[in-house]
């Protein structure tokens, strides 16, 4: 029971850290300065759930772990984090996508866990919600924006859908820690795609041809896609290289 | 009212510390420099983002990341204001960012070394951050209001990058071998550097006598850099690092360090284009701007249709 919460903790953490290091690569690089600054927020949201979820998960494991052991001293097999987290930033329609449907998720995700019985992982998600639904709100007004913008716009955010979608079906999908903890999230998927079908709608962009989309599984329990050895490359270079070292 | 008398009462003003607004009259001269130093130094908050940049995927701990991220995005932040205080001046932010990436705008030569290793974000804090703070801190009293208050809104988050870069390096110069070794190799780059954003000696500065008069500037670029000097030389001893200048000593009857001569000939190379990072500065900065094309249009199409439904409604 301690594994499957251990596991499922960093499935949440690892999730949030691999979103917020692909966003942070737009710091500095953004479209226009004012949402260079918004998606930067959003990224530092991000990295903070997942400060408090290793912190909480170093806990679990006891022993010398700590934020840091956990989030730079694993490899690519270890980290559970969702597929769709680790896709490619591409072009700032599939950024805004990516973290539209991701945010989305966290949103329902995080309400329930709210509730749940572990007192920790219900604080870290109370506080979350308050960022969230600020990220919702902002990734679905560019979603909206984008949709309805120009003829390229709308072309470029059906691209993203078609890139993106295949990666959503593993977010409902219980993984082995999920079901040892008796954490469903497979109930979560009537509002989630409630919320997004309806932004769609207001974007112009049909959902129709991804029906029956075939989803890609694996992020959760450690097989990812070639992308993620890359991001760790990046991410654990100091750690790696100069072992035990204080920063 | 005649010319010379509105110049007569606008220097009144400037003695008598009365600030200048964007709706007062100002000579040409006087608003072409100021809008020539705003639009420069907010280009320098945006270039200066891709430095430190450079470090975010890479940074050695969580936390570590968390405050570069924010310090980066401070900076973002720092571009907005001063592109906000030079538009009252009567030029579009869209101008002035078609003028840094034409070339024709320049920002501050720092930006093109590139950082090698993590103690660069140490260095270039403390170094970097503390010099711009030296010219800032003056800033907050020039005689253009809106410059002036947006100076000291930025000197307040300057301050603390300041202090986070030194304690960055603090925490090296008492780590590993390498961790020490990285630090001084930051300092040693980064020094002259640093010494060169004041800018050209008293004596060969163009724009230095009337920003005087006009109370832009407060005090000379020789002025500010020896007061920098004098910090640092003694900030250094607290790493236990040293500075790369053989002639740096204290003078007892100058009451300041003696430093040794800066390197010129690269000062002018740096700021005519042939730094080593002018290119890669540029390129990135205007690929951001043409791959962000598209989403600016957008954006401006779904308003405008918005508005066309609001009125039809």
């Amino acid at each position: 029971m301690q594994q499957a919460l251990l596991d499922y903790t960093l499935y949440l953490a690892d999730s949030a850290l691999i979103l917020g290091q692909r966003n942070s690569a737009w710091c500095g690089h953004g479209p226009v300065l004012e949402q260079d600054i918004a998606i930067t927020n959003i990224t530092l949201d991000l990295i903070g759930q997942a400060r408090s979820l290793y912190q909480y998960a170093a806990q679990l494991k006891g022993g010398e772990a700590t934020e840091d052991t956990l989030a730079y001293l694993r490899s690519e097999r270890e980290y559970k984090n969702c597929l769709l987290a680790e896709r490619p930033n591409g072009d700032w329609g599939q950024t805004i996508l990516r973290q539209f449907l991701f945010s989305c998720f966290q949103r329902e995700l995080y309400t329930w866990l709210a509730k749940e019985k572990d007192a920790i992982l219900a604080a870290i998600a109370t506080k979350s919600l308050k960022e969230v639904n600020y990220h919702c709100r902002w990734s679905g007004e560019w979603v909206v924006r984008l949709g309805d913008g120009t003829a390229e716009s709308h072309t470029r955010l059906v691209t993203a859908l078609e890139n993106l979608w295949p990666y959503t079906g593993e977010l409902f999908k219980g993984a082995d820690y999920e079901v040892a903890l008796g954490l469903d999230p497979a109930t979560l998927h009537t509002s989630w795609l409630s919320a997004v079908q309806s932004t769609l709608e207001e974007a112009t962009v049909s959902l129709a041809p991804h029906a029956s989309c075939f989803m890609q599984l694996g992020g959760k329990t450690g097989v990812h896609s070639e992308e993620l050895g890359y991001i760790l490359t990046d991410l654990q270079y100091l750690q790696r290289v100069y072992p035990g070292c204080d920063w | 009212m005649g010319m010379q008398n509105l110049e007569e009462l606008f220097q009144q003003k400037i003695d008598k510390e009365v600030k200048i607004e964007p709706k007062d009259w100002m000579p040409e001269a006087y608003r072409k420099t100021n809008l020539r130093q705003i639009s420069q130094h907010a280009h320098s908050e945006i270039v200066g983002m891709l430095p430190e940049g450079n470090w975010i995927s890479r940074a050695p701990s969580l936390k570590r990341k968390a405050i570069l991220i924010a310090k980066v995005q401070d900076e973002a932040g720092h571009g907005l204001y001063l592109y906000a205080a030079a538009e009252t001046l009567g030029q579009s932010r869209e101008q002035m960012i078609n003028d840094l990436h034409s070339g024709k705008a320049k920002y501050s030569s720092i930006f093109n070394y590139p950082t090698l290793t993590w103690a660069d974000m140490g260095a270039v804090g403390w170094l970097v951050d503390g010099a711009a703070i030296m010219n800032q801190v003056m800033l907050t009293r020039t005689s253009y209001g809106p410059y002036a208050r947006a100076m000291v809104r930025i000197c307040k988050e300057e301050s603390f990058h300041q202090r986070q870069g030194f304690e960055t390096l603090l925490v090296l110069s008492k780590g590993s071998k390498e961790q020490r070794a990285m630090c001084q190799d930051a300092i040693n780059r980064w020094w002259w550097p640093a010494l060169m954003m004041f800018g050209p000696r008293d004596s060969e500065s163009t724009n230095s006598d009337m920003s005087m008069k006009w109370k832009i500037k407060r005090k000379t670029n020789d002025e500010l850099r020896q007061q920098f000097v004098d910090m640092i030389a003694e900030q250094v001893k607290l790493l236990g690092m040293t500075l790369p200048d053989p002639d740096l000593r204290w003078n007892e009857s100058r009451n300041h360090y003696d430093f040794g001569e800066i390197n010129w000939d690269e000062f002018w190379q740096v700021v005519k284009g042939n730094g080593p990072c002018n290119k890669q500065r540029l390129d990135a900065r205007r690929k951001a701007w043409e791959e962000g094309a598209w989403v600016r249009e957008a954006a401006q199409a779904h308003a405008n249709k918005q508005r066309t439904r609001k009125k039809a409604a």
